[in-house]
């Protein structure tokens, strides 16, 4: 019984580090995504975007055996939209990020269906919402951020990726991103 | 149908900045995590089933002294003595 028990846990620790290891990356990208911090952040100091991946990996962890052929990548970003979800008022205030001109539920449901790709069926039942509040708030987001593309939000070198998206009205940019980065010092 | 897509995209693509740097403890802490949360839920439940045996027992128990299935002797009339 002792050894069983054992030998399932060792091969749950393997299977979890080559799922975290794989999947981790993406998924902090979301995670830094939804919080709203600028990409970066300061060294030496865990984010709350690693706090809530953690915390949304360690459920993750624990519901290892019983998964049932579910995707854990799909579980971890369920139980992440989830723990944002629930902990959004902490994250109303700006702190610079790419999305942090939209509040809480728009990046959320921003992240999930643009950059996660998820249906919005799906959405619409992880945040408990009717699929046309789902679609009306992704089409307002699309529109905000497409009114105000992101400048570089804090140190240039965070954003050569974006620049070609930003470049096409990169006149109107500057205005708004000073704002933006005036926040992250706050 | 392409018209919103073709504004979709655009901001899909806002979205795909390069991955930040995961810190290499990420994966460990949050097992660690994981299994402190497991064994809590083993905790709960253990102590659940525990307190269901000791519940079920006590039952037994108290039901094999009183026997409350027997009718209680009568004792609202009383006795007819002396006539």
């Amino acid at each position: 019984m002792g050894e069983r028990r054992a030998a399932r846990e060792s091969r749950r620790d393997r299977e979890f580090a080559a799922f975290a290891a794989g999947a981790s990356g993406r998924l902090l990208h979301a995670a830094t995504l939804l919080t709203g911090e600028p990409p970066g952040g300061p060294p030496g100091e865990t984010s709350a975007a690693e706090r809530l991946l953690t915390t949304a990996l360690a459920r993750t962890y624990a519901r290892w055996d019983r998964l049932r052929g579910e995707d854990p990548y799909d579980r971890t970003r369920r139980e992440l939209a989830a723990l944002f979800a629930h902990r959004a008022w902490r994250h109303r205030r700006p702190r610079g990020g790419l999305l942090a001109r939209l509040t809480p539920q728009e990046r959320l449901v921003l992240v999930l269906r643009l950059h996660e790709g998820v249906p919005e069926e799906q959405a619409a039942a992880a945040l408990g919402l009717p699929v046309d509040r789902v679609r009306a708030i992704c089409a307002r987001s699309v529109t905000l951020m497409r009114e105000h593309p992101p400048g570089p939000p804090g140190p240039p070198a965070a954003a050569p990726a974006r620049a070609s998206a930003a470049s096409k009205a990169s006149t109107a940019s500057g205005a708004s991103t000073a704002s933006g980065a005036s926040g992250a010092s706050a | 149908m392409s018209f919103p897509d073709r504004k979709e995209d655009e901001v899909r693509r806002m979205l795909l900045g390069p991955y930040p740097a995961v810190p290499p403890d990420l994966a460990g802490r949050a097992a660690e995590r994981g299994r402190r949360l497991l064994r809590r839920h083993r905790a709960v439940r253990a102590a659940g089933w525990l307190l269901l045996l000791a519940a079920a027992v006590a039952f037994t128990v108290w039901a094999a002294i009183v026997h409350p299935w027997t009718t209680p002797p009568t004792d609202t009339t009383p006795p007819f003595e002396g006539w």
